[in-house]
């Protein structure tokens, strides 16, 4: 299967998922992802320029040599950002957005269910449920929710992966706008093997190592790499272990705690309260 | 019918009566333009100003916080240290109602309404922070339950936690509007509502810790441990405590015209109680401490800036003032333990800032500290509890001796049980 034929099937699984089975085919909808690989991105950052208008951001600059001077980070007006890199003398751009983990830190610290992790695969935000509370810019390990600080009524405000262009059947803005297909949108398994495919076929422009494959629990969002990843600010110290594991154990003392405490003080208090009646009685007797 | 309207004019002349005596005791007590009112009053106003700002424009029009301190002062200091401040009440009810030591009964109400206060206000200042503040009551009567996240649990717990304070300060308030029957009613639950208390306040003083559990890869390795909710529960226990020495200090000076006797010849005694407590638990937190850095092989960061800033909190702040305490209940030294109790709070204002401020991405180049506007708006919080605080002490019987019939009502109840029990006895006696 060569890239253009891979591209096809995906997008028909995109289509079938979407538009015909979404109804009947919904509990066994596999998770949806991004790959991306920074092998072939050249910078152009078409998929900043057609993220900003597909979700109604300010249009970015487009002084391409001035922004690359420095490297960016994602905010509230611009939820994907291409770096770039100077390793051995050669150019890497890394494109950066929400990396839609498998089980969310952000979804995990919601109080509220504002955020959460659709079936299909996105992490998106509710704001009729959002207090404000920015918990899952507190949790979120490579810190992608943004606020609006600067406003009376703020969003937090990130990557959806296209959610809204995903139920109709189309693919997310970044994609389909990418020219050199170093952004690719389709099922995280057939991701993860395309992938494998370029690492072992062309093994050597690539490290042995899909980033997000395992990182925290795994990851919507795929990343390939000729060099070691540090090299590109990926965090490496994340683990594998997925975030809400961290604060399972707590969640999982409460009710524990919920129960026994209170009979255990109840007992305590009885204990002590017991001996006292019982010398006052026989005072009572007295009388 | 006649009886109905019968009872509802009475309603009506009890609500009349009450509403007067309310308006009455709303008007201050004392001199109105001392130079405590006058800066607190300038500092509220200024902080209800900033707030307007805060609410039309957005919360970075007044505070420093950014997308990488998404949290600063006013969750770090406000709500994480003050909630560990007002610990003191459920170390407190639990030596007092659980334990039933006697000794402590004299300062219980103090630091009922302390607690009570301090959570009224600190976690209150939570809504401050929120920045869709109107969406708050989702996680409570929504149909959003997040029940996987921590910050669930603690803001729950601290609604249903203020309730149990208020039911347990409630009786002063009944004793005060003269409610006998309706003091009666609220004495009877004061047990049950310490026991849920203190259940709900292992879970969020160890919940605020937790909150961090999920900051992993942000918090400084000296400070993140997986012991976190832990390590502040331990600590809530002598900060708590610690709070309740050096309150108790102001306000014998302060409310010196409404201490009872009770008090005032107690005081001596239960600071130095209070001390060895508190050195018991220090030692606890200590230990704890010990294990996490020896299991954490944290000794590897010791040798730079961060190294040396833990150092100073856990030697100066947590090391020192317990062998202070110590030292202060052994020698009989008050004033000793003041000192150690005030070195103990700002330890825990240190620790506490460390975690949610200080050592949260202490890589990062671009670091937060708070804007003036902030810490006005934290002093704001501060100085209305204050103000509060002085109105209810200052017309309630919370430091001074409850009224006579409250004390016969005590004295009745207990009565009662006893002839219960031995009229019952007398039943089993005729049978046999």
């Amino acid at each position: 299967m060569d890239r253009r034929n891979f591209l096809t099937t995906v997008g028909m699984a995109v289509g079938a998922t979407f538009i015909g089975g979404n109804a009947k085919a919904s509990e066994n909808v596999e998770m949806m992802g991004i790959l991306i690989d920074t092998t072939k991105c050249l910078g152009c950052r078409s998929c900043e320029y057609s993220c900003a208008e597909v979700n109604k951001l300010p249009e970015p600059s487009d002084d391409s040599d001035e922004l690359y001077k420095s490297l960016r980070k994602t905010s509230e007006n611009s939820w994907t950002v291409v770096n770039r890199f100077e390793v051995n003398g050669n150019e890497i751009f890394v494109k950066e957005q929400c990396m839609h983990c498998a089980q969310p830190a952000c979804a995990a610290a919601c109080l509220t269910k504002a955020m959460y992790k659709t079936k299909e695969g996105p992490v998106v935000w509710d704001g009729s449920k959002c207090m404000g509370c920015r918990f899952c810019m507190i949790s979120c390990p490579f810190d992608v929710p943004k606020f609006e600080y600067f406003s009376a009524n703020p969003k937090i405000s990130k990557c959806v992966m296209c959610w809204e262009r995903l139920e109709k059947g189309e693919l997310p803005a970044c994609a389909e706008n990418c020219p050199t297909e170093a952004v690719v949108f389709g099922k995280r398994s057939d991701l993860i093997h395309e992938a494998n495919r370029r690492i072992y076929s062309e093994s050597d422009s690539y490290v042995k190592h899909i980033y997000g494959e395992h990182e925290v629990g795994g990851t919507g969002v795929l990343y390939l790499s000729s060099v070691p990843f540090e090299k590109l600010k990926f965090r490496n110290d994340l683990g594998n272990d997925a975030y809400p594991e961290l604060t399972k154990e707590f969640l999982y003392a409460v009710p524990v705690i919920l129960t026994l405490f209170p009979a255990f003080l109840l007992a305590l208090s009885n204990s002590t309260k017991r001996e006292k009646s019982l010398t006052e009685s026989e005072g009572g007797n007295g009388h | 019918m006649g009886t109905k309207r019968k009872s509802f004019s009475f309603f009506a002349s009890e609500f009349k009566k009450f509403f007067k005596f309310f308006l009455s005791e709303l008007k201050p007590k004392g001199k109105i333009l001392t130079p405590f009112n006058i800066i607190t009053g300038i500092i509220m106003l200024t902080g209800a100003i900033l707030l307007v700002i805060r609410f039309a424009f957005g919360l970075g029009t007044i505070t420093n916080l950014s997308q990488d301190y998404p949290w600063g002062l006013w969750i770090g200091f406000d709500v994480i240290t003050g909630v560990a401040f007002a610990g003191g009440a459920y170390v407190l009810t639990f030596i007092v109602y659980i334990m039933r030591v006697e000794k402590y009964h004299p300062i219980i109400r103090v630091t009922v309404l302390n607690g009570f206060l301090a959570y009224v206000f600190y976690a209150g200042a939570l809504l401050l922070d929120l920045g869709r503040p109107w969406n708050v009551i989702n996680p409570i009567i929504g149909n959003s339950f997040g029940v996987s996240s921590v910050l669930f649990l603690v803001a729950w717990h601290f609604l249903l936690y203020m309730l149990a304070e208020f039911i347990e300060f409630s009786p002063a308030a009944a004793e005060w509007l003269g409610w006998k029957k309706i003091r009666k009613v609220l004495t009877t639950l004061t047990l049950g509502t310490v026991i849920f208390g203190i259940t709900l306040s292992t879970l969020h003083q160890s919940g605020l810790g937790a909150l961090y559990l999920m900051a992993k890869s942000k918090i400084h390795p000296l400070w993140y441990t997986e012991f976190i909710p832990i390590l502040f529960f331990v600590s809530s226990i002598f900060a708590g405590l610690s709070m309740v020495i050096f309150e108790g200090s102001i306000s014998h000076k302060v409310f010196k015209h409404r201490i009872s006797h009770e008090i005032h010849k107690s005081h001596n005694d239960i600071v130095i109680g209070l001390s060895k407590i508190c050195a018991g638990a220090m030692f606890v937190y200590i230990f704890l401490k010990a294990l996490v850095f020896i299991h954490g092989k944290q000794w590897i960061y010791l040798n730079s800036g961060w190294g040396a800033w833990f150092l100073i909190e856990i030697i100066v702040f947590v090391l020192v003032p317990c062998f202070l305490f110590i030292k202060g209940y052994q020698s009989k030294k008050i004033n000793l333990i003041k000192i150690s109790a005030v070195l103990t709070l700002v330890g825990i204002i240190l620790n506490r800032l460390n975690v949610s401020v200080i050592a949260f991405k202490w890589y990062e180049a671009v670091r937060y500290y708070p804007t003036w506007m902030e810490i006005v708006v934290t002093l704001a919080v501060i100085s209305a509890e204050i103000w509060v605080f002085r109105w209810i002490v200052n017309r309630m019987p919370i430091l001074s001796d409850m009224p006579d019939w409250a004390k016969r009502q005590d004295q009745l109840g207990e009565i009662e049980i006893v002839t219960q029990k031995t009229e019952s006895s007398k039943w089993k006696v005729s049978i046999t």
